[in-house]
């Protein structure tokens, strides 16, 4: 059944699949294993239940979650082999350095921790406690740092030379190799996503309980009013300094990547004397059109080159083969930009909300923040869909093409795994979300249970039993 | 410089040794909670199966997170042999991280639900039993030899090269050590009925284990010319001896300490011994070869530049890590039952 595709889209679509899925779950670790952090130090510094309530809560959801990113990332590491063999073999000498670090100074440190963030608390005491939990907030964060300095140099890779009889990457600078050029751009951009991914998420279990309370006519517990105050803060913060972040991103796409700007300006043609915005368009690169343009008449070179009569450069001016799928590129793009200002949108109507007193009364800030909840995932899929579609042809830009990236397999051998990934990552990683969906769903209480508690027995606290909300079995 | 006979002390020797060690742990490390998981389908008793799982639930990851460091560290300082083996194993590499998701996942999602539990713990059992199976034919494939272009710089041989009667046997034989590490396990960290049905199971899968090291060792030298030569001539007949010997003598100690009811660090111990003695073998047959018998470590190396920058990092960061490691099973030490347990 496979025989109509050819091995190496098979091995793209394979990739894409399993990375999206996989991008997902550290894209809201990241964040959370900080807001953890935090939880904990405040409970250690003020003494207030509702931060260790907080901290009980979410260590479950993140156990849910870390164990997915685990096993999900797993198979990404051996996937180059597998599926991209013959990039692993050029590329390895340079990119399989970073990444050999990735595991030595993250992966262990973060399941070193782990074990005593979930379960230690009672064995360690609360300060070597509160190390351990920083310290897998501290991994997570190492992580991203070295994975995102690889993919950041098959964008824009430096301090290399290339061996001119096998054909792989040889390193020169291993400085230039992790600080390549878009690297604290991208780094910067991503992480500061997962931080406002898991506030939107902590934002929206917190408007959902603060709807379901005022829906009945009750005030809702300090916890559900803590974590919906803490996550607007974030979003109001964040989200400005991310639009910056990403604009300063794109300056740098511009100038490092400029076809791909110009794929997600949707910029076919030359624009000489100053480029259009378009906010709307059918990319259709058979006749290298952006059909029903609908557009802001200089405005793409104002953002871009900060002058509104600035030429910008179209793709009349790259050779078809080198041209990444304008239509992808383009929307995801959109996407991404209109979820951005969605958030800055709901972080400053929650400053209004603040300075008017009803930041925990106004039913229709709460919906929109439940609304907006999953908000932050999307946008990070669109992101990277954004950066990563737009590198192609090639797997590092301008120097190695995916097509002579890819292992020497067969179609069906690629296929049938392919539909064994897709099969087993929808039923586990399905249930998994429902699961993590289920424990949201309950409320964070006083004496909320802890991990052992919920697990063992009937879901029981001292002085409330049975607790109100408590996960009830389907 | 030369330490003997083909053999030159450098830093792709370094490098080879640091990945077999990583292997190594993993092998140890996981073994004993690959085997765990499929000891649940021996122990049908929920109590039991709450006490097994709880015995390794703070330590599972960091022990997975070596087979990352076993891959991660051969696509960097061995990339073209990542290259070559890795789309040779194709199916039974799938295979063990589609396995690896479906235990993983089961230690969390097994305690978030009444209903499914039951599936769960299936999905731990085959999960468990399915990895360790691929991870044994990963290794048979390996030994006997893989095809390759080498001009190319790739993998030549057919989809199903990896499926013989050898690996199987490999599979079968690493499935039964991991379970014989298991069952030594949980012999430590168990107490009563539960303990005394784990000193039973080691006692039958110890000679199930020690019986595939024999048929394993038999055989393999006759895959491969170089292997043959290697055991069979010169000095390699007192190797074969001394190694044989010592195996032999960690098999009757085991029998003998599983059978002591004071005896509960020490039965887990040996069977470590028996999966040293086997590493320490495969090595003997395998050295210089990374790919046997076609590349050398030294035709897979990176460039120096690579390695020696890598080696900064592992020499400071892999004692540290061995310490944390300690360290959090030192925090989560002693017996487990089911009701302090941590989950």
């Amino acid at each position: 059944m496979f025989e109509t595709f050819d091995a190496v889209f098979l091995a793209r679509l394979q990739f894409a699949f399993t990375v999206s899925f996989h991008f997902l779950f550290p894209a809201f670790t990241i964040g959370l294993a900080s807001y953890l952090a935090v939880l904990n130090a405040l409970w250690l510094w003020t003494k207030q239940e509702r931060f260790l309530n907080l901290f009980r809560y979410w260590v479950k959801i993140f156990a849910l979650a870390f164990a997915m990113g685990v096993v999900s990332g797993i198979v990404m590491s051996y996937q180059f082999g597998t599926n991209w063999s013959v990039f692993s073999d050029k590329a390895g000498p340079v990119i399989g350095a970073p990444m050999a670090y990735e595991v030595l100074s993250a992966f262990f440190l973060e399941a070193g921790f782990l074990g005593i963030m979930l379960f230690g608390r009672d064995r360690v005491g609360p300060g070597l406690h509160m190390a351990a939990t920083a310290m897998v907030a501290v991994g997570t964060f190492i992580s991203a740092f070295w994975i995102l300095s690889v993919n950041s140099w098959m964008h824009t890779p430096a301090g290399f030379s290339i061996d001119p009889e096998t054909g792989q990457f040889l390193p020169e600078d291993f400085w230039q190799i992790i600080f390549n050029p878009s690297f604290p751009y991208r780094l910067a951009h991503t992480v500061t996503a997962a931080y406002l991914t898991t506030a939107f998420i902590v934002g929206g279990v917190g408007a959902w309980h603060l709807l379901r309370h005022r829906r009945r006519g009750e005030i809702a517990t300090g916890e559900s009013r803590t974590m919906f105050s803490m996550a607007m803060w974030m979003a109001a913060i964040v989200a400005p300094i991310q639009i910056f972040l990403g604009d300063a991103h794109g300056l740098n796409t511009l100038e490092h990547q400029p076809v791909k700007v110009m794929a997600m300006e949707g910029h076919y043609e030359s624009h000489p004397e100053g480029a259009p915005l378009y906010l709307f368009g059918w990319p259709n690169d058979e006749t290298q059109t952006l059909d029903y343009a609908v557009g802001i008449p200089k405005l793409s070179s104002l953002i871009l080159k900060h002058s509104l009569n600035a030429p910008l450069d179209g793709l009349d001016t790259v050779p078809d083969e080198d041209q990444p799928p304008v239509f992808i590129v383009f929307w995801a793009f959109r996407i991404m930009v209109m979820i951005g200002f969605a958030m800055l949108g709901l972080g400053l109507w929650s400053l209004l909300a603040r300075a008017r007193g009803r930041l925990y009364d106004w039913p229709m800030l709460h919906r929109a923040a439940m609304l907006m909840g999953p908000s932050g995932l999307v946008a990070v899929l669109a992101g990277w869909i954004t950066t990563e579609v737009g590198r192609q042809p090639f797997t590092v830009y301008g120097l190695l093409r995916t097509a002579d990236s890819a292992a020497p397999l067969d179609a069906p051998a690629v296929g049938a795994s392919l539909m064994a990934f897709i099969v087993v990552y929808f039923a586990v990683f399905g249930a998994g979300t429902w699961y993590i969906l289920r424990l949201m769903g309950h409320e964070p209480s006083p004496a909320e249970p802890r991990l052992k508690d919920v697990t063992t027995g009937p879901t029981r606290a001292a002085g409330r039993s049975p607790v109100p909300d408590a996960p009830k079995e389907e | 410089m030369p330490l003997a006979e083909g053999i030159s002390f450098d830093l792709t020797v370094i490098w080879a040794f640091v990945i077999a060690f990583a292997v190594l742990v993993y092998v140890v490390l996981d073994g004993f909670d690959l085997g765990l998981g499929m000891l649940f389908a021996l122990e049908p008793r929920r109590k039991d199966r709450d006490v097994m799982m709880n015995s390794v639930a703070p330590v599972w990851d960091g022990n997975e997170t070596w087979l990352v460091l076993g891959g991660g560290g051969l696509f960097a300082a061995f990339p073209l042999a990542y290259a070559l083996i890795l789309p040779a194993v194709y199916a039974p590499v799938i295979a063990m991280l589609l396995a690896l998701i479906f235990r993983g996942v089961a230690f969390e999602f097994r305690w978030r639900t009444e209903r499914w539990k039951p599936l769960w713990d299936v999905a731990f059992i085959s999960g468990s039993a399915l990895a360790a199976l691929s991870q044994g034919i990963i290794l048979g494939a390996l030994l006997q030899g893989i095809e390759i272009d080498e001009a190319a710089r790739q993998y030549a041989g057919g989809w199903w090269d990896w499926l013989t009667p050898f690996t199987l046997a490999v599979g079968l034989g690493v499935m039964a050590g991991y379970m014989l590490l298991g069952a030594c396990w949980l012999v430590l960290k168990t107490t009563g009925e539960l303990q005394n049905r784990m000193r039973r199971w080691a006692t039958l899968f110890a000679p199930l284990t020690v019986g595939f090291i024999a048929v394993v060792s038999l055989w393999t030298p006759f895959l491969q010319e170089g292997y043959y030569s290697r055991w069979f001539t010169g000095w390699g007949w007192g190797l074969a001896v001394v190694v044989a010997a010592l195996t032999a003598a960690a098999f009757f100690g085991l029998l003998t300490r599983l059978r002591m009811a004071s005896a509960e660090l020490s039965p887990f111990l040996l069977a470590l011994v028996l999966f040293i003695l086997c590493f320490g073998g495969l090595g003997v047959s395998m050295f210089p070869y990374i790919v046997p018998t076609e590349v050398t470590i030294w035709e897979a190396a990176a460039p120096e530049k690579s390695q020696l920058f890598m080696l900064v990092g592992a020499g400071i960061l892999i004692p540290i890590i061995l310490a944390y490691t300690a360290f959090a099973y030192w925090v989560f030490r002693g017996k487990i039952d089911a009701d302090s347990g941590y989950h």
